[in-house]
């Protein structure tokens, strides 16, 4: 579950920073990529906390 | 009896031990992985997108913006692993009971109103900046450069309920902060990377090979704005060095890095500066140059629009919350040692309500440059005060922590110096019209010499008293 979460976060991840790639590489619109980095952030930030340690923890 | 919610939530807040009056437990103690993301937390923050867009304000080349941020955030990084960390991991306590061993707990408690005062203002500008994004969903009018007062109600509301939330999360303690931070560090870097990418084409960038030229042409172009002091290679270099002057050479960083297993922990500053300093600052002036482009809102909601739509707005805000945070907790602390008898989520509390009150005044970000210059300069002294205090006076035979052994309350030394030390900036200022930004590196030679001298005065005085007496 862990394992899966984790692929889940960094593929919200690499939505928020590809996309601005293609824009730059003229392959993409700018209202897709807007559109793609804030599903990467609602991925990123559904999944993270779920397997990032606490700082307590993680001492 | 039972006791009621209210009674059981205070004693849960109650009994959150966060070790402020004591040296941190070696169980406590952490690993390099929570500095780098606090680090890069705090320094990927929403201020970012105000600071990028003001070095593009004052007309810096590009040349003497890449050169100037590689060479101040090098010295940053070396001030937090060379004179911060050593000290935090030796006494394992915080700026606050660190420095009462050596002012004594009434300057202290002058220090602290200023310093409680200080990080209020500046958490109260990452709440202004958070605020911008906020309001745009809702048609807010955003204040300009030259507002100083709230602009209107919509902007009032928005600000008081961004600090409400961040004041809640700060309330719930260092370990929670840390975890934000934490989460929010990698997505944030990710959406200034992105952001500043996607707006590149809008500029005229179409491959690599245009890059040197659009920066040069269209974003630094080395003109500065109408009223605005052009700045130099040296003017970026002494900004970044001196940004957190206050957190490394001011020692307020004691706080945090006294929880780190090793001194070299201070190194884990190179993530947020190098991140958040040098790459966010760069991103952000190339959307500000789009914005002017387009004619558009310069405010930090606007400009993140431009780059990725929502999720910049999302990213303002969160960026806010998580330099906020840790600034809120480090208020906290200071204004507990005048009210001891408080627990620290109540005075976390009031400081989070004065921080949202000052987030009312765009002033505080509109002017972020100068003020963050200022409030560095300001806490400086005493940074100079600890480090001459545990390093230079054991070896010269003078004692380490004197009002805390004498039992002095008011140091009138370290008071001296801090006032003469200030008192020499202004001059410095006066007579040779040194820039704010240039203060800070003769500034500490003077504050650690004085307070030095005027130690060594007081011992040869109570020497000659005690001589006479006898």
């Amino acid at each position: 579950m862990r394992y899966f979460l984790k692929i889940l976060s960094f593929g919200g991840l690499a939505l928020t920073v590809a996309p601005a790639a293609l824009v730059f590489a003229g392959a993409l619109s700018w209202r897709m990529h807007a559109a793609l980095m804030l599903a990467g952030a609602a991925l990123w930030f559904a999944t993270a906390p779920f397997w990032m340690r606490r700082a307590a923890d993680a001492a | 009896m039972n006791a009621s919610p209210q009674a059981k939530l205070v004693a849960r807040l109650d009994a959150m031990n966060e070790f402020d009056r004591a040296p941190v437990s070696p169980d406590r103690l952490r690993g390099p992985g929570g500095f780098i993301g606090l680090y890069a937390g705090e320094h990927v923050a929403g201020t970012e997108f105000v600071i990028g867009p003001l070095f593009v304000a004052h007309g810096v080349a590009t040349g003497d913006l890449l050169w100037g941020l590689l060479a101040g955030n090098l010295l940053a990084v070396l001030s937090w692993a060379f004179l911060c960390a050593p000290i935090a991991v030796r006494t394992r306590l915080n700026l606050y009971w660190h420095l009462r061993k050596i002012t004594g707990p009434n300057l202290l408690f002058v220090y602290n109103i200023v310093n409680a005062l200080m990080f209020c203002f500046l958490a109260g500008a990452m709440i202004s900046v958070a605020a911008t994004a906020v309001g745009i969903p809702f048609d807010m009018p955003m204040p300009g450069l030259d507002d100083l007062y709230p602009t209107s109600v919509a902007w009032a509301l928005t600000a008081l309920a961004v600090g409400g939330v961040v004041t809640a999360l700060a309330v719930l303690g260092f370990d929670r902060i840390a975890w934000f931070s934490k989460i929010a560090s990698p997505w944030l870097l990710l959406v200034f990377l992105a952001s500043g990418l996607a707006v590149l084409p809008q500029l005229g960038v179409e491959s690599f090979a245009d890059l040197r030229t659009v920066a040069n042409e269209k974003i630094w172009t080395g003109v500065p704005a109408e009223g605005r002091v052009r700045f130099t290679f040296w003017h970026v270099t002494f900004f970044a060095w001196f940004a957190n002057m206050a957190m490394h050479i001011g020692m307020a960083d004691l706080t945090i890095l006294r929880y780190a297993r090793k001194w070299q922990y201070g190194f884990a500053s190179a993530f947020g500066m190098y991140l958040g300093h040098y790459l966010a600052w760069v991103a952000s002036g190339a959307l500000v140059a789009l914005a002017i482009q387009q004619g558009g809102e310069v405010a930090p909601g606007p400009i993140a629009w431009l780059g990725s739509g929502a999720a910049g707005l999302i990213a303002v805000v969160v960026a806010g919350w998580t330099t906020a945070n840790p600034t809120i907790y480090r208020a906290g602390l200071a204004m507990q040692t005048i009210t001891p008898n408080w627990k620290r989520w109540k005075v976390t509390l009031a400081v989070g309500a004065a921080t949202t009150v000052a987030a009312l005044f765009p002033a505080l970000m509109m002017r972020l440059l100068d003020f963050v210059a200022l409030y560095g300069l300001i806490l400086m002294p005493m940074g100079a005060a600890i480090f001459a205090d545990f390093w230079i006076f054991p070896k010269i035979g003078l004692r380490s922590g004197y009002a805390e052994w004498k039992q002095i309350a008011f140091d009138w030394p370290a008071a001296l110096a801090w006032i003469g030390t200030l008192a020499a900036c202004r001059l410095m200022h006066v007579m040779w019209g040194w820039d704010i930004f240039f203060l800070g590196l003769p500034g500490w030679f003077v504050a650690t010499g004085l307070f030095t001298g005027l130690s060594f005065l007081r011992k040869r005085l109570t020497r000659e008293a005690r001589t006479a007496a006898s």
